[in-house]
């Protein structure tokens, strides 16, 4: 297998964007992407032979000629056509990988900053030099170190010490593939000060019917006794593919709870990566996707225990219809100090057609021995009994399987803490499990 | 109002019911008894419509309607009405959110306007009141972590709900204690009148103390051997299966 034409690509964005930094390709920043970009080189796109990526198969990508930083004229407009426009919140948008203004609501709140990360190069340094691609593993995952070396921008939150923000921030990203075949590559970085709280909403959009390749790195850090929410909504076209990584560092005492919700997409690989950095760290993840069709559904977790007194809990479901995969891969390292650790972790999974497929794997390494793990995995179809019971209280049984199904993700979206979100993503379940 | 014919049907190559010919009035009550394995079960769900078991041969008729050839959801939209033996446990569909669904769907089939909100809770809330069961459950997933009695009775409500012409239980008395039996029996009697029918399938008499049936058939082997009234039930408790199943047995070896 071969990725020759979209490396030859990536190269030539690259020395496109040596090309084009006025000076500052000496830039302790600079120096980070070239040491990345020969790292991606060296790794190169992942192959089905790499054990992580064995279900997952991104070589027709290289039959696409990507065009990167696209323009775009999607418009306010556009953007209020779309799902989940009207959630109100803190916002910053990306069209095409690029910071769109008129489509973004920066929000004037003394304790946060929202910045793309040029902006917050200048004005916060300290902190880009402090977090930035600090926690993100970029010597081993190639498309990591392709996202260091590539990204040129991406949103930057900083939430201060001791304040907790009751409305949203959402990152907006939308993919305009009307005419052209379009490749981003953001990056992320999110500061939660110590005893702070916020909920982050990424959300996942696609204007139009060609091929876009998102390649996205989200790193959040979450200081002592803080607390996040994350929330993952993917809603992109049939022929999208999207690698995304979102890399976790928590602090003593600190919560983070996530949900990654993938309604639609073409290829979708979420990496959700948890580093629990302190003790007394608590963590909820959850999960849902309902892919049809052909669409592609991938989602790998870790969770690294390294100290002790921590408890991570997670649970992801899936509806898998038509032709459509979906694989699950979750990995629980608990480190030998890591004394004391309550770790649980389940996926669950429900098939309505015999032609969709699910891989799910379940990865437990342990270390300590004062522990209490637990995982299961579970993949079936409906119980018969119940939708015969559902019918024969005159309930047809398109109307009975839609009912159990939706019951069945709701364990996931009532776990979400924005009452508009949810109502927003009931619907979209609703009317897609139809 | 139910009228079935020489009914057949099978469990993959397995014959339960070898013939059932059995005729239900508006208001009658008719207990179906006999020993495990005799095709009492099967014949609930052959009525109800259940895909598991396939009807070989004979006819059944609702109403002036062929059963057989209706959906599952269809019979109940006609009127038919089963209780479970087994009723099944749905997390994350509450039981008023089901009951919703279930009579607006029947409202549907009749080309009558959903009821709303309001209309829905003011019925529910009579209902609950008459079959005694609390307010909190029927807020609750449907039937999970229901007590034996709780999803028993949540099965009574439930047709108390739909109003049936027809209601068949389904040894809704198994597992039950006698004040459960009692408030279940309750709401059935509740329901009795002179346009609704029942069909009780019992192992046991205890269930006929409290309601009380007009018919009693004893099925052995798939078919009906014995039919009386409620003095039969009677002398079952008292005798036992064994010689009903003696006499068919002659019976049958008599008639090969």
């Amino acid at each position: 297998m071969s990725f020759q034409n979209i490396q030859a690509q990536f190269e030539a964005e690259f020395e496109n964007i040596q090309k084009n930094l006025n000076g500052k390709s000496g830039s302790d920043f600079n120096k980070m992407r070239n040491h990345s970009f020969a790292q991606f080189k060296k790794l190169g796109i992942p192959t089905v032979k790499h054990e992580d990526w064995k279900y997952s198969n991104l070589k027709n990508l290289d039959k696409i000629q990507f065009s990167f930083n696209s323009d775009s004229n999607f418009s306010k407009k556009d953007l209020e056509a779309l799902p989940f426009s009207s959630l109100e919140g803190i916002s910053i948008c990306f069209v095409n990988g690029v910071f769109n203004e008129e489509l973004s609501t920066l929000g004037n709140v003394p304790k946060i900053k929202v910045l793309t990360l040029e902006t917050a190069v200048e004005q916060i340094p300290e902190v880009i030099e402090k977090h930035y691609g600090k926690y993100v593993e970029t010597e081993k995952e190639g498309l990591s170190a392709l996202n260091n070396a590539l990204s040129n921008t991406g949103s930057v939150i900083v939430i201060d010490k001791n304040y907790v923000l009751e409305s949203p921030i959402i990152i907006r990203y939308i993919s305009d593939v009307k005419s052209e075949d379009i490749a981003v590559n953001l990056h992320n970085l999110i500061v939660v000060g110590e005893h702070s709280e916020v909920k982050i909403v990424e959300i996942f959009q696609t204007e139009g019917q060609k091929t876009s390749f998102s390649n996205l790195v989200t790193e959040i850090f979450v200081d002592k006794e803080a607390i996040a929410h994350y929330y993952k909504i993917q809603d992109e076209n049939d022929q999208s593919y999207h690698v995304g990584t979102t890399q976790v560092n928590q602090e003593d005492k600190s919560y983070f709870y996530s949900a990654t919700i993938t309604l639609n997409g073409g290829f979708v690989r979420n990496n959700l990566n948890l580093v629990l950095n302190g003790q007394y760290i608590d963590n909820h993840m959850y999960g849902l996707y309902i892919p049809n069709g052909k669409q592609h559904v991938d989602n790998h977790t870790l969770v690294d225990h390294k100290m002790p007194n921590c408890e991570s809990n997670e649970l992801y479901k899936g509806v898998l219809m038509d032709s459509s995969n979906g694989v699950f891969n979750g990995k629980i390292f608990v480190r030998e100090d890591a004394q004391k650790t309550n770790a649980y972790q389940n996926c669950r999974n429900v098939i309505t057609s015999d032609s969709a497929t699910m891989n799910s794997k379940p990865q437990l390494e342990i270390w300590a021995d004062d522990v209490k793990c637990s995982h299961g995995t579970t993949t079936g179809k409906l119980n018969d009994e119940a939708i015969f019971y559902m019918q024969s209280r005159g309930i047809p049984k398109p109307e009975a399987i839609r009912l159990q199904l939706v019951a069945f993700a709701e364990d996931v979206v009532s776990q979400i803490k924005i009452e508009e979100l949810r109502e927003m993503l009931d619907t979209m379940i609703e009317n897609k499990l139809k | 109002m139910l009228k079935i014919s020489n009914l057949q049907a099978r469990v993959e190559s397995k014959e339960i019911l070898r013939g059932i010919n059995l005729d239900i009035k508006p208001g009658e009550i008719h207990a179906i008894m006999g020993p495990n394995g005799s095709g009492k079960s099967t014949l609930a769900s052959v009525l109800a419509g259940r895909e598991d078991y396939e009807v070989t041969g004979g006819t059944v008729e609702f109403n002036g309607k062929d059963l057989l050839e209706l959906a599952p959801e269809e019979r109940a939209a006609e009127g038919i009405f089963l209780a479970f033996q087994y009723p099944v446990e749905i997390p994350g569909v509450t039981t008023i959110n089901f009951l919703k669904t279930a009579i607006n769907q029947i409202r549907k089939y009749h080309e009558k306007e959903p009821l709303d909100a309001a209309q829905f809770l003011k019925l529910m809330k009579e209902k609950a009141k008459s079959v005694k069961i609390d307010d909190q459950l029927l807020r609750r997933s449907l039937n999970e972590g229901f007590s034996g009695g709780e999803k028993k009775r949540n099965e009574i409500f439930q047709m108390a709900m739909l109003e049936p012409s027809l209601g068949i239980l389904d040894e809704t008395d198994s597992g039950l204690d006698i004040d459960a039996l009692k408030i279940v029996a309750d709401g059935v009697n509740q329901l009795r009148s002179a346009d609704r029918s029942f069909i009780v399938v019992t192992h046991y008499q205890r269930l006929l103390d409290y309601i009380v049936p007009d018919f009693v058939h004893v099925l052995y082997k798939g078919r009906i051997v014995k039919s009386g009234t409620k003095e039969l039930a009677l002398e079952l408790e008292e005798k036992g299966y064994d010689w009903i199943k003696s006499e068919a047995d002659a019976l049958e070896a008599s008639m090969v």
